[in-house]
């Protein structure tokens, strides 16, 4: 029992890791119906990210902060600085396409050659050495009733909701959510209606990067060995658990990325770890065998 | 003259280079490199057009094309292996190995057919669903045939599997001509006439009627489920028969060559041919895997160009990790300039109706 | 016996009642309109009887055959071909391939006859493109047989889709509002094709419309349907002066 719910904060902690990548692509796809390739691999960068703001904030440069100081700076700046990468990619990637009104499924194929030139742009600038990030949060272990919990999981898992609270907010509260909710519903009417269809993109691009970002501070935290291929699988898995609960939908992401990673943290679990991916993707076949369209998704009725 | 030798005129050239590269292959002039990539680019060529049945005529969004390559590749190293090789776990050969080249057409055509009714996994899911939930379907298919296969440890597992070089040297000892090189070739002309004459049949443009409007297809009398089986199963028979060629050029798999980023590949060879356009992904294919090959020897040449330029210091190399850079970074680029493509729907001969009066391809 | 019989038909969505114990029998040779308001229920009809929607209660015989749980392209097989309110042609496809893929079911050949080109695929493919030749010919199309019909004008692809909808050779043609964004001139011209069709093919037409000039020209028969409901039938006369038919057009107000 006390073993299964070891598992379960194990379960937690990587949802949270799937749900804030899925987000990104729910967000995006949810306005733009564009499946942004690239984003688990902002998820690297913004990982990496914070290892060079950490390194240099507690470096040689001589800020002299204390490493809980640095960890505050650190996830703002990482935050901003990733989004500042998402938005460019739009910009110099995707926007030109779109304007071209180019097929949509080019834009999802650039989005993929763009994570190719992250990742491998990555290693070839800085080379195959493994980068550590520094450590900025003392380890506390907590013991409840024989279940060791981290303050680390804990702080991930609450980010992750927190996460999902403020972006339920903004998009069903504040202008921005409501322009975003509409762009994904009439792309055409939204201009003669006075909202600027661009500042909505740039938008939803800057909040999916910031919070990949966020959750590559959380993931380098948690496993500080940083690879420029990190981001694939989990980009992918992430990818898999936003459409399982229902591309565009946040609650879907959410719900995804936990249900992803409790299969498989209870697969690894109860038999030898490498038939995770065969049963992880096996089940979520069926659920989408059974609800088409997610577990959030509304399914779209052809009207004739 | 209108004659018939006009208009086959091209057929003939064509036969006429295939030929040649045999030859060629055959007194030593081709040396193995590039007898090898002239074999990879073959099999990249039935990869780029079974694909693009499926993401260009059909338009839906396979992206687990590499996993259908993977089953054809093992389907066929097991039947090779258990055939022309004594293995420790699959047994002595079962056959003579002067039956090799009468045998290996049909370890083809089999790991063609299982390729296809793994087909099946994502064919069936599509009567359902489309879009960008078939896509998550394929790609979650391709990483189940990869997990699979390496947990059956008779095959090998995540070690891989070799023993095939046995079946071509069996195929040596009957004749010694350059057998894969011809095999490829067979297999590649075999696929794009097959290709070709689904497309173009009335019954095969059913498939563009389901992409273009697929409710006036159902009521207009095409049986969308069985036209969306017919595309799937046999555009991944194609890949299964290009993934027994791969393996049997190579003399050795492992499922990991099969995993997303082969499909990716597809996908690239599709898109940047244009979707629906058979000359545009056999010219994507022959682009891209020469330009894969090609920067193999243009990486060290730029390198020493800027290292004499005085542009890059002297400790940095330019290593072939920038190939991976400048692929994509290439393929971004050539997207913005052709965003529909290469070809964009159209053939070669659409574009060059002359064209048509020298060649005959149906 | 009439061609197509359809009883006690129920249709509901989710909650909502689209369509309530709607019965009809069109016999061979007849021309039948179906009118009613805005979301009276007419196009649901319609999705029912070739197929695309499964019927909650009720059945549908065509010819002594009963379609429940036959897929629309099956339906189409027994002899039902329909036009949509918002045209729907492939449009990235010549028009004589619109028209040939209309035969799609009778091709007569298979798969391997296509991968292979045998002779039985030569001869059907010829046949197709003999009969598919023949419609562009009736309709007066065949200056377009190689044009996309995205790029034809809008009364054109109208008429192409009409063709397309006679390839199938159907018994009974089911035609979703036919005038709908056709201007006086087109709409006269689509008046004679759709009479001249009626009699030449010798078919039963089962027609949606709103404007009264086409109704009254065509129809020997209509079906007034008001919120899910046929509230009158009769014979053009009669509908013209029925009060419950001009209340659900006008609102009871003006009574």
């Amino acid at each position: 029992m006390e073993l299964i719910i070891q598992h379960l904060v194990n379960a937690l902690q990587w949802g949270s890791f799937y749900a804030l990548i899925a987000l990104g692509y729910t967000l995006v796809y949810g306005v733009l119906a564009l499946i942004n390739f690239a984003h688990g691999d902002i998820f690297m960068v913004g990982a990496y990210i914070a290892f060079f703001v950490s390194t240099m904030l507690l470096g040689a440069a001589g800020f002299g902060l204390s490493s809980f100081q640095a960890l505050v700076l650190t996830i703002p700046l990482t935050m901003i600085l990733t989004s500042c990468v998402g938005v460019t990619l739009e910009r110099i990637a995707y926007r030109p396409l779109r304007r071209k009104g180019a097929h949509r499924l080019y834009v999802v194929i650039t989005a993929l050659m763009c994570g190719l030139v992250l990742e491998n742009g990555n290693l070839a600038l800085l080379g195959a050495s493994r980068r550590t990030l520094p450590e900025m949060l003392d380890k506390v272990v907590y013991n409840i009733g024989g279940i060791a919990v981290t303050n680390l999981k804990i702080g991930v898992i609450f980010t992750a909701l927190l996460v999902f609270v403020v972006l339920q907010h903004i998009v069903t509260r504040t202008r921005m959510g409501m322009a975003m909710r509409a762009v994904s519903w009439d792309k055409f009417a939204l201009p003669l209606m006075g909202v600027a269809l661009d500042r909505v993109i740039v938008f939803t691009f800057m909040m999916g990067s910031g919070i990949a970002g966020l959750g590559g501070v959380l993931f380098a935290m948690s496993y500080p060995v940083l690879d420029p291929y990190m981001g694939v699988m989990v980009g992918w898995k992430a990818f898999i658990a936003a459409v399982v609960g229902g591309i565009g939908d946040i609650r879907g992401a959410f719900v995804g990325g936990f249900l992803l990673a409790f299969v498989e943290i209870m697969v690894t679990a109860f038999l030898p770890s490498t038939f995770r991916d065969l049963f992880a993707f096996a089940i979520l076949l069926l659920i989408l065998w059974q609800r088409p369209t997610g577990l959030f998704g509304v399914s779209q009725t052809t009207k004739i | 003259m209108h004659t018939a030798v006009q208009r086959y005129t091209l057929n003939i050239l064509l036969a006429l280079v295939c030929l040649g590269l045999v030859l060629a292959a055959y007194w030593d002039l081709l040396d193995s490199y590039v007898l090898t990539v002239l074999m990879f680019m073959g099999i990249n060529i039935i990869f780029a057009a079974s694909l693009n049945l499926v993401n260009g005529y059909m338009g839906e969004f396979s992206c687990g094309h590499g996993g259908f390559m993977c089953v054809g590749a093992y389907v066929g190293s097991v039947l090779s292996v258990i055939c022309f090789s004594s293995n420790k776990i699959l047994g002595a050969a079962l056959l003579p190995s002067t039956l090799a080249p009468w045998i290996f057409p049909l370890i083809l055509l089999a790991s063609g057919f299982s390729a296809a009714l793994f087909g099946l996994l994502v064919a069936l899911p599509s009567f359902r669903t489309r879009g960008d939930y078939l896509a998550i379907i394929t790609i979650a298919a391709n990483y189940i045939i990869i997990s699979l296969v390496e947990n059956i440890d008779i095959i090998g597992g995540p070690r891989g599997l070799s023993g095939m070089k046995r079946t071509m040297n069996a195929m040596r000892d009957v004749a010694d001509i350059p057998w894969m090189l011809i095999w490829v070739m067979i297999g590649t002309l075999v696929s794009l006439t097959l290709l070709r004459r689904l497309v173009s049949s009335t019954y095969g443009k059913g498939i563009r009627a389901i992409c273009q409007n697929e409710v006036a297809a159902e009521i207009m009398g095409v049986n969308t489920d069985r036209v969306k089986i017919v595309a799937f199963m046999l555009s991944s028979a194609l890949a299964g028969v290009a993934g027994a060629l791969y393996a049997h050029v190579f003399g050795y798999v492992n499922a990991q060559a099969f995993n997303i980023l082969k499909s990716t590949e597809g996908m690239v060879m599709v898109y940047l041919g244009g979707m629906g356009s058979l000359s545009g992904s056999v010219i994507a294919a022959m682009v891209f895997t020469l330009l894969v090959e090609g920067l193999r020897f243009g990486i060290p040449a730029l390198d020493s160009l800027l290292h004499a330029a005085h542009v890059l210091p002297a400790d940095v190399v330019l290593s072939q990790i920038w190939k991976w850079v400048f692929i994509p970074l290439l393929l971004i680029l050539l997207m913005q300039f052709r965003p529909e493509g290469i070809m964009g729907n159209r053939e070669l001969w659409d574009l060059f109706p002359r064209l048509k009066r020298w060649i005959r391809f149906r | 016996m009439a061609l197509l019989a359809v009883h006690n038909l129920t249709q509901r969505f989710g909650g909502l009642q689209a369509l309530t114990d709607f019965n009809i029998s069109i016999a061979d040779r007849e021309f039948v309109g179906l009118i009613g308001p805005n979301g009276a229920g007419k196009t649901t009809v319609f999705n029912l009887v070739s197929g695309f929607y499964e019927p909650t209660e009720g059945s549908i015989t065509f010819d002594g055959v009963p379609t429940r749980g036959l897929k629309p392209h099956s339906v189409t097989a027994l002899g039902i071909a329909r036009t949509f309110q918002n045209i729907r042609l492939w449009n990235n496809m010549s028009v004589l391939d619109n028209i040939r893929l209309a035969r799609h079911h009778w091709l007569g050949y298979s798969l391997w006859d296509a991968l292979l080109r045998t002779r039985r695929f030569g001869d059907a493919e010829a046949g197709v493109d003999k009969t598919s030749w023949e419609m562009l010919e009736l309709m007066e199309l065949e200056a377009y047989a190689g044009e996309f019909p995205k790029n034809l004008p809008y009364g054109l692809q109208r008429r192409v889709e009409l063709a397309r909808a006679l390839s199938v050779k159907p018994r009974l043609l089911l035609l979703d509002e036919p005038a709908a964004g056709l201007n006086s001139a087109d709409v006269d011209g689509l008046i004679r094709v759709v009479d001249w069709i009626y009699s030449e093919f010798g078919i039963s037409i089962w027609m949606i419309e709103h404007q009264m000039k086409v109704v009254m020209a065509l129809c020997e028969r209509i079906v007034v349907l008001n919120f899910g409901r046929i509230i009158a039938e009769g014979s053009p006369g009669q509908i013209q002066a029925d009060p419950g038919v001009i209340g659900a057009y006008l609102g009871d107000g003006m009574l």
